[in-house]
């Protein structure tokens, strides 16, 4: 995109436009971007600032309270559980990121490299992405059920992997990391075949050997992918609920009590509105930093 | 790195490949293959590979005793009208913004690009409130509204029409032509393939949504299938067969979509990416 737009905008920032566009446009131009703005606005901007104001009030969950200024952030700083969510997060996003995003390179690697075989492999990796989150960890719970799992009655393991606090977080990023790497593939494949052949051509006529042309063109020439990838996965990962939610119900002894499940037991089962306001709030900065700082670092090392 | 292929090292790389992909695929054939089962036959030990003798009591159970068809009628009409409204809007948008000229324009541009930092999960508290204010909690608008606005396709939208040379609005404009007729005679038909694209991925995303229709649901008869079916399953207990046929059942249309329109999947998911 960026490149046609370049090669483009001298035309299109020419000094005089044509004035017949300018006047038929103003109306006609806002008809086509209303019905978009009016939803996007009333369900994602409206929502967004209201979040900031509830969270400086006392409100239940039907929006009724009144003004009680940081006190909820006060709370917050000395909430051992919201801090406890705060680390089991930080641990899923730990567990998660970098496996996915190094898992599904790998499988990129070995997908560009087939011919005939490649669209079969390409959609069995990428088949459980499109499986509702329900359905996957209904085979999850199956699959690794502690009696007759069949992970378990084939290796004569007894771990129950849900209901131990080790291994019950690991456990959910297994699942998504099995769920979600289709995706993180399909950017590499993507990146990958971006790569021109020459390139390797040329290396190889330089004498260069697989594992030198992989480490000084294929390394370098995939990172701008590469990052782009890891900036995704930390926004998903940090917002991990689901899963959660449909495996552990947060438990065994909150262990896996993330930030969002926190939120959504404060506001809809302790109704506490307000509270949970902050929560969300706090997630949200926590997101915005984070990939930023992410995306910085990444871009300078490029 | 296409040559290696010939090599022998190449051949043992491929087989090997072939294998972590049909190993990827097990749990989905376990799920299957369960659900063709008799529930005494699903905890049998050792575990067997096959349903044998396959049998569709597991199905027949649930469809009788859950309103299964009800929950499929739900997720088909938010599935349906979501995916309508959010392409159809998107496209007008991406459209105004790529080729129209007016004011406010960089101000909508820039709401947009907020819209990506705001994780819709976070907004679920006052978005709730809002929608028990106007009574749409456990009914169709109550699911379907929040999910409309995309602002992802109207980005990729407007990247696409930003390539279709100028001249053929300028030369349909110079015939009389409205911005309407443009739109869906010209930059429509010039870009089908990334629309059906987006029009794909977003069906298949909204009918696998739990969280919104998880937090907006819960009266039986509201439920879309990937919530309905995680409450039939508490109900059960352990009931591996019932609860993998519920599962097969309800991926059914996505898996079916995805393996019809493969290549429109792919290429819908990397523009969304922000790659093409």
């Amino acid at each position: 995109m960026t490149q046609a737009e370049l090669t483009r905008n001298p035309t299109r920032s020419g000094p005089t436009r044509p004035r017949k566009e300018h006047r038929a446009g103003w109306r006609v131009a806002w008809i086509f971007v209303l019905p978009f703005l009016f939803f996007y606005i009333l369900f994602l901007i409206y929502p967004a600032l209201q979040v900031a104001y509830l969270s400086l009030t006392n409100s239940d969950i039907a929006g009724q309270g009144s003004l009680i200024g940081l006190s909820n952030y006060a709370e917050l700083l000395h909430d051992k559980e919201f801090w406890a969510s705060v680390e089991h997060t930080v641990y899923f996003v730990i567990l998660t990121v970098v496996p996915n995003t190094a898992v599904g390179f790998f499988f990129a690697l070995l997908v560009v490299r087939l011919r005939r075989l490649r669209l079969p492999v390409l959609s069995a990796f990428f088949l459980p992405f499109i499986l509702p989150v329900s359905v996957v960890t209904t085979g999850a719970l199956w699959i690794l059920d502690a009696n007759f799992g069949i992970v378990n009655s084939l290796t004569g393991s007894t771990t129950a992997w849900f209901s131990d606090p080790t291994w019950a977080m690991p456990g959910v990023a297994l699942v998504t990391i099995w769920w979600t790497v289709g995706f993180n593939m399909l950017l590499f494949i993507a990146g990958l075949q971006n790569i021109p052949s020459d390139y390797y051509e040329a290396a190889a006529l330089d004498g260069a050997n697989g594992l030198q042309r992989f480490l000084f063109i294929t390394c370098p020439l995939v990172w701008p992918v590469a990052s782009l990838v890891l900036v995704l996965q930390l926004i998903a990962q940090f917002k991990i609920f689901d899963q959660v939610y449909l495996l552990t119900g947060g438990g065994p002894y909150n262990s896996t009590m993330v930030v969002l499940f926190y939120m959504y037991r404060e506001a809809f089962q302790q109704g506490r509105g307000g509270y949970a306001s902050a929560v969300a709030l706090v997630l949200v900065l926590i997101i915005t930093v984070v990939s930023a700082v992410q995306y910085r670092l990444l871009r300078f090392r490029r | 790195m296409r040559e290696t292929t010939s090599s022998v090292f190449g051949k043992i790389v491929s087989a090997l490949t072939v294998l972590m992909a049909l190993a990827w695929l097990f749990p989905v054939y376990w799920i299957a293959a369960t659900a063709f089962k008799s529930e005494t036959q699903t905890i049998s030990v050792p575990p067997s590979l096959f349903p044998s003798p396959p049998t569709l009591d597991a199905f027949t159970y649930v469809i009788q005793n859950s309103p299964i068809f009800r929950w499929y009628l739900n997720t088909v009409i938010v599935s349906v009208v979501v995916t309508f409204c959010s392409i159809l809007f998107s496209l007008m948008c991406g459209f105004a913004i790529s080729r129209l000229e007016f004011k406010g324009k960089s101000l909508v541009y820039g709401l947009l690009l907020i819209g990506f930092m705001l994780p819709f999960s976070a907004m679920a508290i006052p978005l709730f409130m809002f929608m028990n204010k106007l009574n749409f909690v456990n009914n169709y608008a109550g699911v379907i509204l929040p999910q409309i606005a995309a602002p992802l396709s109207v980005v990729v939208f407007k990247q696409f029409f930003d390539q279709v040379p100028r001249d053929f609005a300028d030369a349909a404009r110079i015939d009389g032509a409205s911005e309407l007729r443009i739109l869906f005679s010209i930059y429509l038909p010039l870009n089908w393939s990334i629309a059906w694209a987006l029009a794909i991925v977003t069906f298949i995303a909204t009918w696998n949504n739990f969280f919104w229709p998880f937090i907006v649901t819960n009266s039986t008869n509201m439920l879309t299938i990937p919530v309905g079916m995680t409450q039939v399953q508490s109900a059960y207990g352990i009931a591996f067969a019932k609860t993998s046929a519920i599962a097969v059942l309800a991926s059914l249309p996505t898996a079916a979509a995805y393996l019809m329109f493969q290549k429109r999947v792919t290429q819908g998911v990397m523009a969304a990416a922000g790659l093409k």
